[in-house]
């Protein structure tokens, strides 16, 4: 160990060019994006949201290039710690959070409010990461074998979902589900639990809280409720609508500016740019999007061990999936479940999170020659 | 080494089919913004203008009412209200507010109780009325203490003016707050604070000075404020209606009335113009645009003298001696008598069991038809009544318009009776008795008139037979109103010899020395009034009072005096004005009414009440110029008439 022959420990300069400083750059695009369209929201001023977003980013980048340069076989080291603080952090907000919204996700740490849920979208990967990095290909065909992932993966779900917050209990169940999906378990199996799933849907609607009974059958027919339930989708669907190819142009948005649109610096924002710059401009973001995740996949195409691969293939699913329900939630396709557009929506631990999440993906990417030991030992030795 | 290789592989592959799964939802993305931005850009693009634009109504100015010299009765006034936005109201609760309000103008308990329901029930940004109808000080005091009153303001809108006030009240009515029936397609009556004409001159031609609304399109929030106007279109603003009315004329003879319980009708007999029509007492206009209180209104129901009726219209009495020209041609034109055929009065007349009185107790003795008009001779009508039989009278009375309303521009009117024996048998399934012939000959009985009617049976007497119509529309919005051209109305066919004996025993009655109006006429030698007076009897005089002598109008309580009647025109010779006096439990016809009469028709002579007016073109509102070149191309016109109304 200490210093191996075969990989030389990267020095922090050769780590800081070895940063995928474009992937940077897109990212830095998405939250320019969002700043401009906050300044928009808030009728052409810096208050409340975009100076506050700005100065969010600014640190969330510093935290990104920072988790970028740590060694990723001290993620893996740490990677059950974390998961189980974030275990930990869930359990604490069932017992000592507090109610925002409708729904009980905060934390108080005194000096900051933080969304246990939100860690533990990262956190879960790189614990499932571990996983099956210290596995053998051969042990994944094994059933066995996968009933600890499936733990991890449904002890924060069933948490998340008590509290009650179905649109990040569906993303960490999804995210982990795509871990496995790149791990290489099975494709029947994804189908038998699709299946189970499906059949279980009669079962878990019972569980489900009258709000989201709601949410989901006005998603069905909004119209049902254009008062109520659904005058969120209807308003939005009509901004969408109305901006029509062009859009109405930058702060001249009516709908959202006359407040039909609710909540637009925060779930609804890409209505807001979809009525402001048309299709062209919200096509313009799906493709800013597509193109950061086009990145992540590359990088953990690119890694040259098991864990880096999972975690950034992990990561950028996760990513996508706040871009997909987001978008899809805004524009109809699904029922509303309450996930923010990402590095352009308004709010704290999102954007930290992500970021967290962008520095480790990178970091895959600067450490993608340091060989990893099925129990993050240097390897080779 | 491990097995890697594989597992990179194997990752390889999945990332692929995950990366290309990405890649088709995003796609389904792209498509939905598709759908949605460009197949259906058009329906959301309505839906949104249907959020963001309201139509608003913009209330048109309500056309003016003038007389035909131009003078206006009723107008638009600036009405200052004051009112209270509650949001500007910043750090105080609205008690406050209106407790420091109460300090400079007076608010009601009623009126606080309002506000604050109406603060409670709308937005914080929707102004509230406090008060409405400011005056000039609490204007300035209000305006003076503004600094210390956020969230005040003064608003100012229209009001219906009646710069007459009650001298023209039942002619022009007045304007009230829309009812439930009043409701239409116009959707200007659902403008909250709009006004329709409730009664009168306002109620007959509403329509037309309501004129179109006008509308503007605002954009609001989705709270409902206001954001910006996106665009105006201005309304027609309400006609100018033009009256036949002289102002002048009315405004004295109300004031010669002063208290009076009566009604005076002056009409030009060559076309039917209305010249004054008063009912007295009368009421203020203004207060009901004001809203009266129950106090108040009670009153007006209650007064004996019955100011809210329009005598002129919706008074009936019996015409008593005023009847006797239409008995007299009924008798000429069935030939029962000649003119200079003579009957005896005894002062009394004697009808089966039945025995009727002369007002001169010891009688006329003998006279012909000149006479018994000038003298007033009951029995001598009696007699020729008897002859002539109502069914023939009435169809006299028939010829000069008495059996029905008018037909005047005036909502309310009613028609008189003219009884016959089919009415009688029709509505008391009773034959017809002859004395009720006899009574009908002095114009009492069952024969009720209203004073209008008497006026234009006057008026179709002094023009020659004609059947003028009366009527007080003159002009709307510059478009004279149809009328005949003077002297062009039908023929009532009276052989001209009768009329001719009819009019000079008018004439006597005022300018003979033994006419029953003697001390009435006029002084004025080219314009000389005839008439006839009359006066009837509102209760039985019983047999014994008769013996001991009938008591005099002044000991009889004021509903039991007699009404004094008056109807008369002038000049003598080609006539042109004609007058109804109607003074309720008045005395005497000839010294009540007939004097009022030669006052007022003097009056008209002075004034010259049935001159040309105003040019009626003249009258016609301008649309709003934005030219400059026409405007001013405009006034030389606009002055010419003013100067010709001048004269």
């Amino acid at each position: 160990m200490r210093s191996g022959l075969s990989s030389p420990e990267l020095t922090l300069g050769r780590k800081l060019i070895s940063i995928n400083w474009f992937l940077i750059l897109l990212i830095g695009l998405v939250a320019g994006v969002g700043f401009a369209m906050l300044y928009s929201a808030a009728d052409g001023n810096m208050q409340p949201w975009a100076e506050r977003q700005m100065l969010r980013f600014g640190v969330a980048v510093a935290v990104m290039i920072v988790v970028a340069t740590i060694n990723i076989r001290i993620w893996l080291r740490y990677a059950y710690v974390l998961y189980f603080v974030a275990l930990a952090l869930l359990v604490a907000v069932e017992v000592a959070g507090y109610v925002g919204m409708g729904a009980q996700r905060w934390l108080s740490l005194g000096f900051v409010n933080i969304q246990p849920s939100e860690l533990m979208k990262i956190f879960l990967v790189l614990a499932l990461a571990r996983y099956f990095n210290a596995g053998a290909i051969e042990d994944i065909g094994s059933i066995t074998r996968l009933i600890v992932p499936i733990a991890l993966i449904a002890a924060p779900t069933v948490l998340i979902l008590r509290q009650p917050d179905l649109g990040t209990a569906i993303m960490v169940a999804m995210t982990g589900g795509a871990v496995l999906f790149l791990a290489g378990v099975r494709l029947w199996k994804f189908a038998v639990v699709g299946i189970g799933a499906l059949a279980a849907a009669p079962i878990a609607w019972q569980f489900l809280h009258e709000y989201q009974k709601k949410r989901v059958l006005t998603f069905l027919n909004p119209e049902t409720d254009p008062l109520g339930a659904g005058y969120h989708i209807i308003q939005s669907k009509i901004a969408l609508g109305s901006g029509g190819l062009m859009g109405k142009g930058f702060m001249l948005g009516p709908q959202s500016h006359l407040h039909f649109l609710p909540e637009m610096q925060t779930d609804f924002i890409f209505t807001m740019l979809a009525e402001e710059f048309g299709l062209v401009g919200g096509l313009a973001l799906i493709v800013l999007y597509a193109l950061i995740v086009t990145y992540g996949i590359v990088i953990a195409i690119k890694s040259r061990n098991q864990f880096g691969r999972l975690v950034a293939g992990g990561i950028t699913t996760t990513f996508f999936l706040y871009v997909f329900i987001n978008i899809a939630m805004v524009t109809g396709l699904i029922p509303v479940v309450g996930v923010p557009l990402p590095l352009v929506s308004y709010g704290g631990t999102v954007m930290l999170t992500l970021m967290i999440g962008f520095g480790l993906v990178i970091g895959v990417g600067v450490h993608r020659d340091v060989p990893v030991g099925r129990r993050g030992e240097a390897e080779g030795l | 080494m491990n097995r890697d290789p594989d597992r990179q592989k194997i990752f390889t592959r999945r990332a692929a089919m995950l990366a290309g799964g990405k890649a088709v939802l995003l796609t389904a993305l792209a498509g939905r913004l598709y759908y949605l931005q460009v197949v259906e850009a058009d329906r959301y693009a309505t839906l949104a203008d249907e959020n963001r634009i309201n139509l608003r109504l913009l209330a048109p100015p309500r056309g003016r009412i003038i007389d035909r010299f131009g003078r206006p009765l009723a107008e638009n006034q600036q009405n200052y209200r004051l009112q209270l936005v509650p949001e500007d109201v910043k750090g105080s609760e609205i008690q406050e507010v209106l407790d420091h309000v109460q300090k400079i103008v007076t608010l009601t308990e009623g009126d606080k109780r309002r506000i604050i329901r109406e603060v409670r029930r709308n937005r914080a940004f929707v102004p509230v009325t406090l008060k409405e109808n400011l005056s000039w000080s609490e204007v300035a005091r209000i305006e003076i203490n503004a600094p210390d009153l956020p969230g005040l303001m003064i608003d100012v809108g229209r009001s219906r003016r009646y710069p007459f006030g009650p001298e023209a009240a039942h002619v022009l009515g007045y304007v009230a707050s829309v009812s439930e029936n009043d409701l239409d397609d116009d959707p200007l009556l659902k403008l909250p604070g709009f006004r329709v004409g409730r009664a009168g001159i306002e109620k007959v031609h509403d329509l037309d000075l309501r004129g179109t609304g006008g509308s503007s399109e605002v954009e609001v929030n989705a709270f409902g404020r206001m954001i910006r106007e996106l665009s105006r279109r201005e309304g027609q603003p309400g006609a100018e209606v033009m009256l036949t009315l002289d102002m002048g004329l009315q405004k004295y003879i109300a004031e010669r009335l002063g208290t009076e319980s009566a009604s005076v009708v002056v009409m030009d007999v060559r076309n039917g113009d209305v010249l004054a029509m008063v009912s007295n007492p009368s009421y203020d206009s203004n207060d009901f645009n004001r809203g009266l209180s129950t106090g108040e209104w009670q009153e007006l129901v209650n007064n004996e003298r019955a100011p809210l009726i329009n005598k002129s219209i919706a008074g009936v009495y019996p015409p008593g001696s005023t009847f006797k020209m239409m008995v007299l041609l009924a008798a000429l034109e069935k030939g029962v008598i000649s003119p200079d055929h003579k009957i005896h009065c005894s002062g009394e007349y004697e009808l089966g069991d039945a025995k009727f009185h002369c007002w001169k107790r010891h009688g006329h003795g003998f006279v012909d038809a000149l006479e018994a008009v000038t003298e007033s001779c009951d029995v001598y009508f009696y007699e020729i009544a008897k002859r002539t039989g109502i069914d023939r009278i009435a169809a006299t009375a028939r010829k000069f318009g008495l059996d029905l309303p008018t037909g005047i521009d005036l909502p309310g009117e009613q028609g008189g009776l003219i009884p016959t024996r089919d009415w009688k048998r029709a509505t008391r399934d009773e034959p017809w008795h002859q004395g009720e012939t006899v009574i009908a000959g002095i114009g009492q009985g069952f024969v009720l008139l209203t004073p209008l009617q008497m006026a234009l049976m006057t008026a179709r007497i002094a023009n020659g037979g004609r059947a003028v119509t009366p009527h007080l529309t003159r002009a709307i919005g510059g478009v004279p109103a149809d009328r005949r051209a003077p002297d062009a109305a039908p023929s009532l066919n009276i052989p001209p010899g009768h009329l001719e004996l009819v009019m000079e025993a008018m004439n006597r009655v005022v300018n003979h020395p033994t006419g029953t109006a003697r001390r009435s006429n006029t002084g004025i030698e080219d314009f000389p009034m005839a008439g006839k007076t009359g006066t009837v009897q509102v209760r039985r005089i019983s047999k014994a009072e008769r013996e001991q002598g009938v008591r005099k109008n002044e000991e009889l309580p004021w509903k039991y005096r007699d009404h004094a009647l008056f109807v008369g025109f002038a000049p003598v010779e080609n006539p042109r004005y004609a007058v109804s006096v109607v003074v309720e439990h008045g005395g005497g016809g000839s010294t009540t009414a007939a004097p009022i009469a030669k006052d007022v028709l003097v009056e008209a002579y002075n004034r010259g009440s049935a001159g040309p007016g105003v040019a009626i073109a003249g009258a016609q509102p301008q649309p709003r110029k934005q030219d400059a070149a026409t405007e001013t191309a405009e006034k030389p016109a606009e002055l010419a008439t003013r100067s010709d109304g001048g004269t």
